[in-house]
């Protein structure tokens, strides 16, 4: 079984000791000064949009100024709209993302270490994953709705299957890309094909596969906010769905910050497993 | 004379090597080898890139598939690279420890471990990853991993090449050592004829995949200097079995140090 991994052609000649995985996390740290300046800009666009805001520029009715946002986002919070709370569908949605992801990234996994350890794996996997990567998975909405109806089930196979892809191709690159010689030294110790899996091949794969699950990430949040926007009896789509029927554009307004935190969370979680599972590349 | 071209006959061997070949496509590697390796005994297996004297070692530590009759192994082996080949990911001590996931002291084994990176000299880089550790050190902590085991067979392939000449004489005398104090037979592949001098008990001169020929070394190892006239006599000869040609002899010149007289 070893055999597969030590001759596989299509392995990437990376050795993962000195290279990280491309567009790895690690940038160097900006000091106080340079983070107080780099503040600046946004800042004072949203100075300006309020400006806009106040003489008249900007229409209430077309964009809430961003004070307006803030007023809207504590009455959210604590009386809700239509009887849902900020609090309440941010957890539906959020609930949703992991669930989708989550099963996305177990397959994805598998999948992976089907393709990355047997060549007849690789064969009866890879082909189909690569065509199937290719199929915009926000157009099969349509399709799941037919199958499924509008309930959770087809949110989540959506958001499943688009955080299948960066995940899979990632950890098989990973697989395939350990260094030959570390396999046949960690076989020269009479390693178990448990324990090589173990101690080896998935440590090694892990810069890459993060990498992978970073992408997969941000894939399942933009899946969930398309599929929720299309049928939804709760959550974070729903609330922007009744708010749009009252041109309630504060409420909108409010709803995509809170995808946009939700994001940048899930990333920021990411970075620091990064941080600690990949301390012996510094 | 002390060095002298002989021919095995001993009984229980550690490794045993009859008619061995291996080819490569239309590449005959190894032309049917024999080779004993008596326990305890320090073996240096000497040759040109491409002798086969890698593909050799590769096969007594069942790293490629060998066919039982051609290779019988008495006991447990180990191998040491030429590159550390540690796992980046885990900490030197963990990456010493891992050779002992499936032996019967599988319980102490962090505490083993701590102990062979003592003999090694390299007790403080325990906690340390590898990435951190210098070319020397590292290949300290792979002999360590191969250690830390007790094999009855030490294999090491070529395990000083990339090390600079000072921390190569360092590893000289720290495998010396180590190899006196775990009673295990030692297989070093080297192409460097004065490392094999220095070190093995009986230096095995492989060309075109097979074994052209045989010394035993004597001398005790501390007077074994480059300029000791049997240490000489045995480069030029094995020198002379490589196709290395002396240049021709000046009789202005002293022999043994080469100065003009």
């Amino acid at each position: 079984m070893t055999a597969t991994i030590l001759a596989g052609p299509s392995a990437t000649p990376t050795t993962p000791r000195r290279t990280g995985p491309p567009g790895g996390s690690r940038r160097p740290r900006r000091s106080p000064a340079s983070v107080l300046l780099r503040s600046l800009s946004p800042l004072l666009l949203v100075a300006l949009w309020q400006v806009l805001s106040t003489t008249g520029v900007l229409d209430e009715r077309t964009l809430a100024s961003p004070w307006t946002i803030v007023g809207t986002t504590k009455d959210l919070v604590s009386d809700g709209l239509f009887g849902t709370t900020l609090q309440q569908a941010t957890l539906v949605s959020t609930r949703r993302a992991l669930t989708g992801f989550g099963i996305g990234a177990v397959i994805a996994v598998a999948l992976a270490l089907v393709a990355g350890l047997w060549k007849i794996g690789e064969y009866a996997v890879d082909p189909p994953m690569q065509m199937l990567r290719m199929l915009p998975h926000l157009g099969l909405i349509p399709l799941f709705i037919v199958w499924m109806g509008i309930g959770e089930a087809p949110k989540l196979v959506l958001v499943a299957f688009g955080a299948v892809f960066p995940l899979y191709l990632n950890t098989f690159a990973g697989i395939r890309g350990i260094d030959r010689k570390t396999i046949e030294a960690a076989k020269s110790l009479h390693l178990t094909w448990t324990q090589m899996i173990r101690h080896v091949i998935l440590p090694g794969a892990l810069p890459h596969a993060l990498t992978g699950l970073r992408q997969s990430m941000g894939v399942a949040w933009l899946t969930l906010i398309v599929a929720e926007q299309i049928a939804a009896d709760e959550g974070l789509g729903k609330m922007i769905m009744d708010a749009r029927e009252f041109l309630m554009t504060d409420v909108i307004v409010v709803g995509l910050v809170v995808y946009m935190l939700l994001g940048l969370l899930t990333d920021s979680v990411v970075r620091v497993i990064e941080g600690r599972a990949l301390a012996w590349r510094s | 004379m002390a060095i002298v071209t002989s021919e095995q006959t001993r009984t229980a061997q550690v490794a045993r090597v009859r008619d061995h070949h291996r080819t490569f496509g239309d590449n005959h590697v190894l032309r049917g080898v024999d080779l004993d390796i008596a326990p305890r005994e320090f073996v240096a297996l000497l040759g040109r890139s491409g002798c086969g004297k890698s593909t050799l070692l590769r096969g007594l530590a069942r790293l490629d598939p060998v066919p039982d009759e051609e290779i019988r192994i008495e006991g447990r082996t180990a191998v040491a690279f030429q590159e550390p080949r540690l796992l980046p990911w885990q900490r030197v001590v963990d990456n010493v420890s891992l050779a002992l996931l499936n032996s019967p002291q599988r319980k102490q084994r962090a505490e083993l471990a701590r102990q062979t990176l003592e003999e090694v000299g390299l007790s403080e880089k325990a906690g340390a990853w590898p990435l951190q550790l210098s070319g020397g050190q590292a290949q300290r902590v792979s002999l360590a991993r191969a250690l830390v085991t007790n094999p009855d067979l030490l294999l090491l392939d070529e395990p000083f090449s990339a090390l600079d000449a000072l921390t190569r004489l360092e590893m000289h005398q720290l495998v010396v050592q180590l190899w006196r104090h775990h009673h295990m037979a030692v297989l070093i592949v080297t192409h460097d004829v004065d490392e094999a001098l220095a070190l093995a008990d009986r230096v095995v001169v492989m060309d075109e995949g097979q074994i052209a020929r045989t010394w035993e070394v004597h001398l005790p190892r501390s007077d074994r200097s480059p300029s000791h006239p049997e240490i000489i006599a045995a480069r030029a000869a094995i020198l002379e079995t490589l196709g290395v040609r002396p240049l021709p002899r000046n009789p202005d010149r002293d022999p043994i140090t080469g100065e003009l007289r």
